[in-house]
């Protein structure tokens, strides 16, 4: 009747929407969730202003509470005045930075690096951006990038050689980590192809394969890559130390994707392959196109997982004599002018490796939630 | 019996373990027939028309398919693919591809032809399933019918001879039926040799040249549609139908 007289909607009654509402729901819901809110409130106001203060206000970096430039541990205000100061004395890494991120690289060579560093960020371009103009060209870069890589950094067309037991730190760490992963992640699809495949010696082999190598620890397949591997080769050739532990690296992070994509290519419908036979494509052209390419976008945030384990494993190199980030961190605490300074190197190994990893999380994270929302993304 | 067949089955037996799912199977179809396939639940009807491109692998007799015997030799196979093309109950799409990719993959890949010329068959197939419009959508985005539609294109865009249909309506809302089936009957008038596995019977009277009807792994009967539905010789039959056309 009253058509005028629309009914009002009403506000809903508490705040659930807004900074409030946000707080409402997520923090003080209940009795129980206020209470671990205030607790932690409590602790990170007790935990961050005193980390602030130690890692940077009150912290050394070049000088020290006297002014002096600090060239050994001695300058550090915490181990001059030790009653007074406490905090953190950066300069074992401001003057050991070099190392820690080139290791004993050689200087006038060190360019090769840092353009190699810089081609990396280009090669992650395509694979963190998904519309991106000449995408496709672009992801031709970074599947060359390793050899290309490995050019610049080791030599050879004219370029100067520079011998591997010359890397070192931050280098080593992300040649063992970005190597590592770019060779499994192919390996790892043959092998989960060759796990599922209809030929049962190929299935053998592989299952065994991956079996052995995730039954047995990382650190074993560094010791058999650094022993064991050279006595596989023929005599006269000799196997760099770097490579040969890129290799058991490599087979490792193999075995692990593979398991992981192999979930992914089990939950791919019969109905697709069925589809991909009738119109006539190949094996390879099927799985190349139709049943790869769906398999891995739904498994990239478990790949992005297990790469983000081994790129902290490969740590474990410092044992058979490699020296990565921590490994030069560990040479400069050995070192007697820097000796006793382990917070300061940790924390900031720490830091580095979470810089790293973080964002590989976040990444995953992202394409977990594209997945999610995402009908379908172009395909390649 | 003038003409050749261009689908022969011969004494074709399969198994699944122990079970046997094809017995004795003898179907001859010539160029441009029509077959609808019916039959009970779990008699093998799927299992037949899968063999005919090889989806599935018959254990004994020969199928022949355009001159081709079906054998493990892969070339044999992949030449068949190309004679056949197929259509699912549940479309069976590439979710990743937009409608235009799933319809020019295979143009591309098998035939290597160019890609623009892939792109133009594409849009001229889609045109014929009458859904251009959704060409760089992607099947996610399409409804039921739609979707049937792509993968008839899809097919059709390998230029077969022959086409199978293995229920193509079944997973369908019942407005969407028609669709579908206009596509197909546009198809069969179009000439093509159509194997049809069905319960449309509407459908099956329009079209069919020949109605199959199978049970337990067998063909129980074979005869014109008139003659199918009007006049059926086996028991087993009559009983199907009654219980198909009074529900
Ligand atoms: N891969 C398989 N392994 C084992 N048994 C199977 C397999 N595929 C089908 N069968 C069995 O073979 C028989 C025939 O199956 P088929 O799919 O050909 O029947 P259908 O006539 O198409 O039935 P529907 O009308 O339900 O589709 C069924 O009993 C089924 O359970
Ligand atoms: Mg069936």
């Amino acid at each position: 009747m009253n058509i005028d007289n629309k009914i009002e909607s009403r506000k809903p009654p508490v705040a659930t929407t807004g900074f409030i509402g946000w707080l409402r729901i997520n923090l003080f819901s209940n009795w129980f969730n206020t209470i671990v809110t205030l607790l932690v409130a409590y602790f990170l106001y007790q935990i961050i202003p005193w980390f602030l203060d130690w890692a940077i206000f009150s912290a050394d970096f070049i000088y020290n509470y006297k002014g002096e430039r600090i060239i050994d541990r001695s300058f550090c205000s915490r181990v001059a005045n030790p009653e007074e100061y406490h905090a953190a004395c950066w300069s074992i890494i401001i003057v050991r930075f070099y190392q820690f991120i080139y290791g004993f690289y050689p200087v006038e060579q060190v360019w090769r690096v840092n353009v190699t560093y810089f081609l990396l960020a280009i090669a992650l371009i395509p694979l963190l951006v998904e519309q991106l103009p000449y995408r496709k060209h672009l992801i031709k870069f970074t599947i060359i990038f390793p050899i290309i890589a490995f050019i610049l950094l080791y030599g050879g067309f004219g370029f100067e050689i520079v011998p591997t037991n010359k890397w070192g730190g931050l280098l080593v760490t992300l040649v063992l980590g970005v190597f590592g992963i770019a060779l499994a992640f192919p390996l790892g699809i043959i092998l989960a192809l060759g796990r599922r495949s209809k030929l049962p010696v190929i299935s053998m082999v592989c299952t065994l394969f991956i079996e052995f190598i995730r039954g047995v620890p990382l650190i074993t397949l560094l010791f058999f890559g650094m022993v064991m591997l050279p006595l596989f080769l023929p005599e006269g050739i000799n196997m760099d130390g770097l490579v040969r532990v890129l290799v058991a690296v490599t087979l490792f992070q193999a075995a692990y994707m593979a398991e992981v994509i192999r979930g992914g290519l089990q939950a791919i419908p019969q109905g697709q392959y069925e589809a991909a036979q009738s119109v006539g494509l190949s094996y390879w052209q099927m799985n190349r196109k139709i049943i790869l390419p769906q398999a891995i976008r739904i498994t990239i945030p478990s790949i992005v997982n297990t790469s983000i384990g081994l790129f902290k494993d490969t740590t474990l190199v410092i044992i058979i004599g490699l020296l990565d980030l921590l490994g030069i961190g560990r040479g400069a605490l050995a070192d007697a002018t820097w000796m006793g300074l382990s917070n300061e190197v940790y924390v900031f190994v720490a830091l580095v490796f979470f810089i790293f990893t973080f964002g590989m999380s976040r990444y995953s994270l992202y394409l977990e939630n594209k997945l999610k929302t995402g009908i379908n993304m172009g395909a390649d | 019996m003038s003409q050749e067949s261009i689908i022969s089955l011969k004494n074709v037996n399969k198994w699944f373990g122990d079970f046997q799912v094809l017995q004795d199977v003898n179907l001859e179809v010539k160029k441009k027939e029509r077959i609808v396939v019916c039959g009970p639940s779990g008699s093998g009807k799927s299992t037949m028309i899968r063999c005919i491109n090889r989806l599935e692998e018959h254990q004994e007799g020969t199928i022949v398919v355009d001159g081709i015997e079906l054998t493990g030799n892969l070339k044999n196979i992949d030449s068949v693919r190309r004679e056949v093309g197929m259509v699912f109950q549940q479309f069976n799409l590439f979710p990743h591809l937009s409608v235009k990719e799933n319809i020019t993959l295979a143009p591309i890949w098998v035939k290597k032809m160019p890609k623009a010329e892939a792109e133009e068959l594409a849009m001229k197939q889609l045109e014929i399933v009458k859904i251009p419009e959704q060409a760089n959508k992607y099947p996610g985005q399409l409804s039921g019918g739609q979707q049937q539609r792509v993968a008839i294109a899809r097919s059709l865009a390998m230029n077969p001879n022959i086409m199978l249909f293995d229920e193509p309506t079944s997973a369908l809302d019942p407005e969407m039926i028609k669709e579908v089936l206009d596509v197909m009957v546009d198809l069969a008038e179009g000439g093509m040799t159509m194997i049809v596995v069905t319960h449309e019977m509407g459908f099956a009277k329009t079209v069919a040249n020949r109605m199959v009807f199978m049970d337990e792994g067998r063909i129980v009967e074979e005869a014109p549609p008139d003659k199918f539905f009007n006049n059926p010789e086996s028991d087993r039959t009559k009983l199907f139908l009654s219980q198909i056309l009074n529900h």
